[in-house]
């Protein structure tokens, strides 16, 4: 065993003899029969393996790290050994909750997370706003989710690409689900305005003189300065009203994807009867637990829009202070307004001379004999860059490239 | 002087830093004594105010070593963290070595001289090389996520080997490793092969019981029953999904302004007065005002 015996210290003391050890099942009395060290480890290794397969990215090194902390630890306390696993092995807090579970039921039959001094974590499951949201016009008759594998197998990624994601069953949506975590959509950039000190480009008479003083007189070389490129600030607003629920959940997912390419320059806000701010969620590495509290955070969820309202009040909070300057603003919206129009016009204006490109998302949009006339779409028209339709994975994936133009 | 390894236990680590005003879960100390025993670099995340800094500087006292600190931001880079060579000196020392040789009208040996301008004399040691010169020592990397992808390959080859290589000496190695402490608020993702190298310890928030312990450790002189309320209210206020959670730091921060104002317990008027010291955005101290009725509510 390899790892093991890497793992062994050499600068550190002997390693403790094995006075109990936490196995499977319970704790062996070493006592009674001193335990066969290989098959000790042998057993840490296979938890390992549990844990790989539960998601933690566990790496042979990670485990030789491992081994070499169990030397080090009381094996006869529980505490002790959960943590030696949870400070090795985890690298991500969304690990920690992976760690939470496969430890609890490798080694224990009573889960006694209070005592390891935390809380338990909540299990990330699947996120609850797809089951939120059912296919329209499927109705109950479908009975085949649960084998939502071979369903997939029949209806193929290509014929899926180019499907509307409300008339999708929900099968259909969790390929999709899949296929938009694989979605590497291309950030947006933009030239930083100040000039910063770099091997190429122009010759930077100041940084040169000064080091030459510095120097006594000696000219150390040729400082040169150039502009970089930074990533362009995309900002996110997400119709979560009863008209876009259908298309709710892809579309944060969708945001989710953008996040994690460039987590610093997306924000997301879902608009509805009120603003709600859910980039911080979106952060999150899992897509589950993003997305799960992402939706627990909307407090309106599949309800009405006031979107000239919420709009400004957007723009109040966040948009005039920053998030929205100079930065590509995607609305997803089908523009159904319920008030007047004025409004939404007035803001839409407003939001187009702060933001570098504004890109209008209207799942309706992608329909055949599709018009923009509706009271909302048609005031917010005459201030959107470009319209697109968004309501399938091959319009989503146009949109990544708009966005990477912008 | 405590060495590291004279703590066999991580309760013996927990409560060394208990005595220096750190008090620590069972997770803490387990990395902390893991850090020790292994002589591997503790890499701290988590929310802003949940004591990584802290953690560095409690280590260093209950090791009673010197802390070195390095302050990574954007565009660091090695010669401001592992060393730099002071070129004006060695200037100095070029001309001073001329103009002997021509007062003295002997011949300069070029290599000798050239041998000599990289002497350790004219090494200026940043705080990774002045960390493994002085041992043993407590290195505190702070805020990683904030400097470059690129800076994070030079600060392998230090946490892999406790050493740094410099191309005119060779390789500076510590005599005991200094111990290592990173930490990053998750602004950015640091690179996995960083985090392989390092013990990871994912830090929250206290829970209530030892934020109260931790403001009593702090400040001796604040009543029980305000350590409490202020404990219970900044609890309440992380709940409320505000742009910035209030950490120990700001709970510590409010218990030392409504003790300056003479407060005797937190009702509506005091935490009004000094909402300032836990809140530090508009929008935040809004949305607490309108939650503060129930928050006080207990």
């Amino acid at each position: 065993m390899t790892a093991a015996d890497r793992g062994g210290s050499t600068d550190g003391p002997a390693p403790r003899a094995h006075a109990g050890a936490v196995l499977a099942g319970g704790i062996i009395d070493a006592l009674a029969a001193p335990p066969d060290e290989d098959a000790v480890l042998r057993d840490f290794v296979a938890f390992t393996r549990l844990l790989r397969n539960a998601g933690v990215p566990v790496t042979s090194d990670r485990t030789a790290t491992y081994l070499r902390a169990l030397r080090e630890i009381d094996l006869a306390s529980e505490v002790a050994t959960y943590w030696a696993g949870r400070l090795t092995l985890c690298g991500d807090p969304d690990d920690v909750a992976r760690y939470d579970h496969a430890f609890f039921a490798w080694f224990s039959s009573d889960p006694r997370e209070q005592r390891m001094g935390r809380p338990a974590p909540p299990k990330p499951r699947a996120a609850t706003i797809a089951a939120l949201t059912p296919p329209p016009g499927q109705g109950q008759g479908d009975e085949n989710d649960d084998t939502p594998e071979l369903k997939v197998a029949a209806s193929g990624e290509e014929v899926l690409r180019d499907r509307d994601i409300a008339d999708l069953t929900i099968s259909e949506r969790e390929h999709i689900r899949r296929m938009l975590a694989l979605l590497t959509p291309t950030p947006p950039r933009r030239r930083a305005r100040r000039r910063r000190p770099n091997s190429r480009g122009e010759p930077d008479p100041r940084r040169t003189l000064r080091a030459t003083l510095r120097h006594a007189g000696e000219i150390p070389g040729l400082s040169r300065k150039n502009r970089r490129e930074r990533p362009r600030r995309v900002v996110i607003l997400l119709d979560v009203s009863g008209s876009m629920a259908p298309y709710a959940d892809a579309l944060l997912r969708f945001a989710h994807v953008l996040t994690r390419r460039t987590p610093q320059a997306v924000e997301t806000f879902t608009l509805g009867t009120r603003l709600t701010r859910v980039t911080r969620e979106l952060r999150q590495r899992d897509p589950e637990r993003a997305l799960r509290d992402a939706g627990n955070t909307i407090p309106d969820w599949s309800g009405g829009t006031r979107l000239g309202e919420v709009l400004a009040a957007f723009l109040d909070r966040w948009g005039q202070r920053g998030v929205a300057r100079r930065a590509v603003v995607v609305i997803f919206s089908d523009g159904w307004e319920r008030g007047g129009t004025e409004l939404l016009g007035e803001q839409m204006e407003r939001l187009a001379r702060l933001a570098h490109a504004v890109v209008w998302v209207n799942p309706h949009a992608g329909k055949r004999g599709y018009e923009p006339v509706q009271g909302g779409i048609a005031a917010a028209l005459p201030h959107v860059d470009r319209l697109l339709a968004g309501h399938s994975l091959a319009t989503l994936q146009e949109l990544t490239e708009v966005l990477a133009d912008a | 002087m405590t060495a590291a390894s004279e703590f066999d236990r991580p309760d013996a680590v927990a409560a060394a830093l208990e005595r220096t005003g750190y008090l620590a879960d069972p997770g803490l100390a387990s990395a902390a004594f893991l850090a020790m025993r292994m002589g591997r670099p503790l890499f701290c995340e988590g929310e802003p105010g949940t004591g990584k800094t802290a953690l560095a500087q409690a280590l260093a006292q209950v090791l009673d070593a010197p802390l070195v600190r390095l302050q990574c931001h954007e565009g660091i880079d090695a010669a401001q963290a592992l060393y730099d060579w002071d070129f004006p000196r060695q200037l100095l020392h070029l001309r001073t070595m001329e103009a002997a040789a021509t007062a003295s009208g002997d011949a300069l040996d070029a290599d000798a001289v050239e041998a000599s301008l990289y002497d350790r004399r004219f090494l200026l040691a940043r705080p990774v090389l002045e960390a493994l010169q002085t041992t043993p020592s407590v290195l505190l990397i702070d805020e990683v996520d904030r400097a470059d992808d690129e800076f994070e390959a030079f600060l392998l080859e230090v946490l892999a080997e406790n050493s740094v290589t410099i191309p005119e000496i060779g390789v500076v190695r510590a005599e005991t490793p200094p111990l290592v402490v990173l930490t990053s608020n998750r602004t950015r993702e640091v690179h996995d092969a960083l985090k392989r190298r390092c013990l990871y310890l994912w830090l929250e928030h206290p829970d209530l019981a030892r934020e109260v312990a931790i403001l009593k450790s702090r400040m001796p002189q604040l009543s029980d029953e305000l350590a409490q309320q202020v404990a219970q209210a900044v609890h309440r206020l992380r709940g409320l999904d505000l742009l910035k959670p209030p950490g120990v730091a700001e709970s510590l921060d409010w218990a030392a302004a409504l003790e300056l104002i003479g407060a005797r317990h937190l009702d509506l008027e005091s935490a009004t007065t000094t909402l300032g010291a836990v809140l530090k955005y508009r929008e935040d101290a809004d949305r607490a005002r309108d939650a503060l009725d129930a928050l006080l509510a207990s």
